[in-house]
């Protein structure tokens, strides 16, 4: 079909095209182009026809990729040509060559507006056409008034209004502020019943862009989008021509499900269940087939299902039907669907409870992590990133190491980024961090900014145990050829520093690793240079005694570098030569540096923001916002109530982190982690960091606690430790404006001893508990009572159990009634021994605040033990049977609360563990017994013993024993717990709750817990 | 939404181009020729997404075009993928059988047609047959319009005879 009647363009378009090479191309379009713009100078000539002509070679040189700079005045004049051939093309070039920001389009607002406003119907929907494509910020202020008149007239026919509802959405979604949409809800409801289905998917377009900025008005739109979905997936009067490969119009199936997930939930049981039932029967009933476009199309619809179920937070029966479907979607062959089933698990890891189920398809992601196909590559990247926990984290950051070595240029710095941050936020020990970071380096250098070296520096000065191992590792390093500068720089920065640790080491002598590094300063840059000399500096000061050669050697290396012409440099090389002259002075000045004050990781605090740029209004993505990174801010101790705690790693830094969060609240939050709501999640991984620094803890606990499936048993330590910094730290944090009546953490602290009292209280609400106890199994009630005169609304009780309980809670209702206490009862089932506590997530909403907090149940240990007096016949031939680990603990608590005998028996007793008198002959020690009683071994009796140090009230050696070894740990690290008490540690902050005789012998000589350990 | 539209040719001609986001002239030179180098040079069997800046490029090839979408990072992209199939039928419908000629001597008329799909960057009619009947009912206004025109010119061109 020739271009008919333009023969002029056709020509020139043939010549364009016979055109050799782009030289020749040129020439013919700017021969073009001068011909067009002598026309347009006697425009008088110019017969409508031949405008057009011209307009339409501009347009096709401006796609060829020229630069038209003229001519726009005569496309836009077009637009007021009388008729319709005119206009047209007129209407169209203009919206092809300009954007809404050109100042040409003004002149042509009023015609625009006389057409729209007019009674011609093609010309209404030229003008329509233009403005929803290009209309800017005035066409907004001068038409949206007549647009939004057009859409709802009962006179205009469908094809005028479906383009004028996308004309509004344009109009509204660049300028909300100028377009007035008060009343819109209404008549958003009423062209929802439209029957025209090209209108209603244009209208759907509308609705969303609406209720993404403002859902609230819209409620009424709801039920009608769960009609109108209802009636596609049941193919229910779907005329022929709306069906897609026999699927009815699946556009308007994913328009209308992304506008559903802007709404925060489905609160009408009605609605909500239609809606299941749809999304049920989309998640079941796609099926592979062999037409590409009908399974492209019945895939749109499935992955948009998978999206709502997600936001609307279904049924754990329906989530995991999603992430069955997922997992089958990562391993097909196909690419599309791979990829999307890659990006869509992404998005599932924001939904709680299935990271473990994700978790099992980890070596089928890794495999797309090496797919032919970048794009895939790039989502197998992302996911393993966002799936990374404390327990795969090695794993995970091995296998993005060694793939470092083969990706392509594209992908190193975004892999080599996430690598570090994954190291840094999970390592299992400062080692491995190290280790991988070096790596790092020597594998992509040229991608590691400066902050990954620098953050490792500040990691290895301020942990001491460190600085050997690094220093080594760098020392292996400084003897490869050819590394990479930045490990130049970081190997000599820490063997400046440390390398003096290694003297006695084979090929460590100051000699020796002066010599290695050395020789790397003729293939560095000038930035590096001073990094060398203040090396070699340290070197010299480090060299005792001093080393003649050596010192003569340096020495003539700073004279040589005096008149370098780089000041920096050259100041160093002065400033070095003049003090190493000066002997003793030397050491003082070039001592080691201090340790880095506390700070939080530039790298994540990158990624975080970031993060909160690109995030979006819908629901899964504030999700995603509240998970704060739990960066690990190791670095060094602060200094608590002017005490500086000289202690061995990891053990005590966790401790004194707890107490210093304990003492200094504000400031805990302050330091940008607002993750009161992350800490106090038994699930989430801040926990299991703790837990892992914590690791030389976990060996005097039993072996098989560790193996026993669950992964989060082997974060016990940490979970409590997390839960317990964090009541005190309530909800303050966040937004809200609403202060708890006396101490939360007091409270839950009462009832961990007592069945009944009030678990939290604020101006609004009670929160009260009673709670009965029979064997493993346990029925707590809560009651909810509304202080107020007005109804408490949006009332929600969430419960995040801990895995080794099995809590029921009944109905929560939505509102209370005021002054009224509404009771619901929570069941709970004990299946094994664990110190992990359940969290209520309890938020209502009064007047505009909404209130949401965190409370930590008091169904704990204690509740499930029995207490039980033995007879000595009795005690001592099952104290003997249960002889040493794991079934038996021993260890010596320091730190404790000094307490009188009778008080400490009378704080047994109250945890039900029956102290029995006379037992032991020494009147200084304790002896007490009772059951616990779970689902997993039923009773089980335990034993404990106490022996305090009458001269030191503060340290004691408690010893456990059980048939089980997790209950020996656990029943252990509880009892710690109530003996070292945290609030009341404020005198002795920084003290280690514990350590234990086995692994600690060094300490046994000067450990006043080990010459008691001794005596006895 | 999408917020461009481009045909490119294998040989990376550029076929059409259509910007419901505004992007200066020189800012759409760049994009069409970064994205030509990044969609023509990817293999056959691969998917058919590309992540480019803070978006995502859903692409199809048809014969020796190239039909790429330019859309936000968390639209959904098989939706896309469909579009661009919707508007090949139609434009197929129209030239019967549609092959890169038709689409370079009747650059106008690829115009008219995705102006009958896409509006502000949004899918306004998913009927095929809505669409031909309403690109049928401009072309014979044209027709009409020239007739007229002819005729009229014919009466002049003998009334000055």
């Amino acid at each position: 079909m020739a271009l008919s009647g333009m023969r002029g363009l056709s020509v020139f378009i043939s010549d364009v095209r016979n055109c050799q090479n782009k030289d020749q191309e040129r020439l013919r379009v700017d021969k073009e182009l001068g011909n067009i713009r002598t026309r347009f100078k006697n425009e008088k000539g110019l017969t409508p026809y031949e405008k057009k002509k011209y307009v339409w070679k501009m347009l096709y040189i401006h796609m060829l990729g020229y630069d038209v700079d003229f001519g726009h005045m005569e496309a836009v004049s077009l637009i007021s040509a009388p008729k319709y051939p005119e206009k047209q093309v007129g209407y169209i070039v203009t919206s092809c060559l300009l954007n809404e920001n050109h100042d040409f389009l003004r002149l042509a607002i009023n015609t625009v507006r006389n057409d729209i406003i007019g009674r011609n119907e093609t010309f209404q929907c030229l003008a329509l056409t233009m403005v929803g494509n290009i209309g800017g910020r005035e066409f907004a202020e001068s038409l949206a008034p007549d647009v939004q008149k057009l859409i709802i007239s009962s006179s205009c026919r469908p094809l005028v209004r479906k383009k004028a509802a996308l004309c509004l959405l344009r109009l509204y979604r660049k300028n909300p502020d100028v377009v007035n949409i008060d009343g819109w809800a209404d008549r958003m409801a009423q062209l929802l019943d439209e029957r025209d289905l090209g209108v209603l998917t244009s209208s759907m377009s509308l609705l969303v862009a609406l209720v993404s900025n403002n859902h609230e008005a819209y409620w009424s739109s709801l039920p009608k989008c769960v009609k109108i979905l209802e009636r596609l997936a049941r193919n229910q009067d779907i005329p022929q021509e709306y069906t897609y490969y026999g699927i009815p119009s699946p556009w308007l199936q994913v328009k209308t499900m992304r506008a559903l997930q802007y709404f925060p939930t489905v609160e009408d049981p009605n609605t909500r269940r239609s809606l299941f039932e749809v999304l049920q029967r989309i998640l079941m009933g796609t099926d592979v087939v062999k037409n590409v476009n009908k399974n492209n199309a019945s895939h749109a619809v499935l992955f948009e299902a998978l999206s709502l179920v997600m936001h609307l937070d279904a049924e754990k029966e329906m989530m995991s039907q999603c992430v069955a479907l997922l997992g089958k979607f990562i391993a097909v062959r196909e690419p599309n669907i791979r990829y999307l089933g890659l990006e869509n698990m992404t998005r599932m890891l924001m939904v709680a409870d299935v990271q473990d189920i994700i978790k099992r398809h980890q070596a089928q992601i890794i495999t797309s992590l090496k797919d032919s196909d970048i794009s895939i590559r790039r989502r197998a990247l992302d996911l393993l990133y966002g799936m990374c926990d404390v327990s795969n984290a090695k794993d995970i950051v091995e296998e993005l190491l060694q793939y470092l070595s083969s990706s392509d240029f594209a992908m190193r710095e975004e892999l080599s980024l996430k690598a570090a941050i994954l190291a840094e936020k999970f390592a299992p020990d400062l080692s491995w961090y190290v280790d991988v970071i070096l790596q790092l380096i020597d594998k992509a250098g040229d991608f590691i900014s400066d902050d990954i070296w620098f953050r490792v520096v500040q990691f290895v000065t301020n942990n001491e145990d460190l600085q050997p191992y690094a220093a080594a590792k760098a020392r292996e390093y400084i003897d490869k050829p050819a590394i990479h500068e930045t490990m130049v720089k970081v190997s000599a920065y820490l063997l400046g520093e440390h390398g003096h640790l290694l003297a006695r080491r084979p090929g460590c002598s100051p000699k020796e690793i002066f010599n290695a590094i050395h020789e790397k300063l003729p293939t560095v840059t000038m930035p590096t240079i001073p990094i060398l000399l203040s090396t070699y500096a340290k070197i010299l000061m480090h060299t005792q005694p001093p080393d003649l050669e050596l010192q003569n050697q340096i020495w003539s290396i700073f004279h040589k570098f005096e008149s370098c012409i780089d000041v920096e440099i050259q100041q160093r090389a002065v400033e070095y030569f003049a003090l190493s002259s000066k002997g003793a002075a030397l050491a003082d000045v070039l001592a080691e540096m201090p340790k880095f004050p506390e700070r939080q990781s530039s790298l994540i605090k990158k990624a975080e923001d970031i993060e909160t740029d690109t995030a979006e209004q819908s629901a899964i993505k504030l999700r995603s916002q509240q998970q704060v990174s739990n960066a690990l801010v190791v670095t060094d101790q602060r200094p608590v109530n002017g005490m500086t705690p000289d202690v061995p790693l990891t053990l005590v830094k966790v401790a004194s982190t707890n107490s210093k969060e304990d003492l200094y609240p504000e400031d805990h939050i302050s330091n940008g982690e607002n993750g009161t709501v992350t800490e106090v999640d038994p699930q989430l991984p801040s926990a299991d960091l703790l837990s892992d620094l914590l690791g030389p803890l976990a060996i005097e606990g039993p072996p098989d606690a560790v193996q026993s499936g669950q992964s989060s048993l082997s974060g016990l330590e940490g979970i409590s430790d997390a839960v317990d910094s964090a009541a005190i730290v309530p909800i303050e944090g966040q937004i809200n404006a609403v202060q708890p009546i006396g101490s939360i953490h007091e409270r839950f602290h009462t009832l961990c001893f007592k069945d009944s009292g009030v678990l939290y209280e604020d101006p609004h609400i009670q929160i009260g508990v009673k709670a009965e106890w029979r064997a493993h199994q346990g029925r707590l009630v809560l009651f909810l009572g509304n202080k107020n005169t007005s109804p408490l609304v949006s009332v929600q009780a969430l419960i995040l159990p801990p895995s080794h309980l099995k809590m029921e809670l009944s109905l929560v209702p939505e509102t209370i009634p005021p002054r009224a206490q509404v009771q619901c009862p929570l069941e709970v089932v004990n299946l094994r021994p664990s110190r992990d506590v359940a969290v209520l997530d309890f938020s209502y909403s009064f007047g505009t605040s909404l209130v949401n907090i965190k409370l930590r149940l008091p169904a704990v240990l204690n509740k499930f033990l029995q207490p039980l007096s033995l007879s000595m016949e009795e005690f001592f031939p099952q104290w003997k049977s249960l002889s040493g680990p794991p079934l038996k603990l021993q260890e010596v608590v320091r730190g404790v609360r000094p307490l009188p005998l009778l008080e400490m028996a009378n704080l047994f007793n109250n945890c039900r563990l029956m102290v029995c008198p006379g037992l032991d002959q020494n009147p200084n020690n304790l002896v007490a017994s009772t059951t616990f009683y779970s689902e997993s071994m039923h009773a089980m009796l335990c034993l404990v013993r106490i022996e305090t140090d009458p001269a030191d009230r503060t340290q004691l050696r408690m010893t456990v024993a059980t048939g089980d070894p997790t209950l020996t740990f656990e029943l252990k690290e509880f009892i710690k717990e109530q003996l070292v008490d945290i609030p009341v540690m404020s005198s002795v902050p920084a003290m280690a709750p514990a350590s234990s005789l086995p692994i600690n012998p060094v300490s046994l000589s000067n450990d006043p817990g080990a010459i008691l350990a001794g005596l006895l | 939404m999408i917020h461009f539209v481009l045909l490119i040719s294998r040989q990376g001609k550029v076929r059409l181009t259509k910007w419901y986001s505004p992007y200066s002239q020189k800012e759409r030179s760049k994009v069409i020729r970064e994205l030509s180098g990044l969609v023509l040079t990817r293999g056959p069997k691969l998917c058919n997404f590309v992540e480019w800046r803070e978006f995502k490029v859903v692409y199809k090839r048809y014969a020796s075009l190239y039909f790429c979408m330019c859309i936000d990072q968390d639209d959904n992209e098989l939706e896309i993928l469909e579009i661009i199939h919707h508007f090949v039928e139609i434009l197929d419908r129209y030239f019967g059988s549609v092959c890169e000629l038709d689409l370079i001597f009747n650059f106008h008329k690829a115009y008219y047609i995705l102006d009958e799909i896409l509006i502000a960057g949004e899918l306004q009619e998913s009927s095929k047959k809505t669409v031909a009947r309403l690109i049928a009912a401009q072309d014979s206004l044209v027709e009409a319009a020239k007739e007229q025109a002819s005729s009229i010119s014919n009466i002049i061109a003998q009334a000055t005879k």
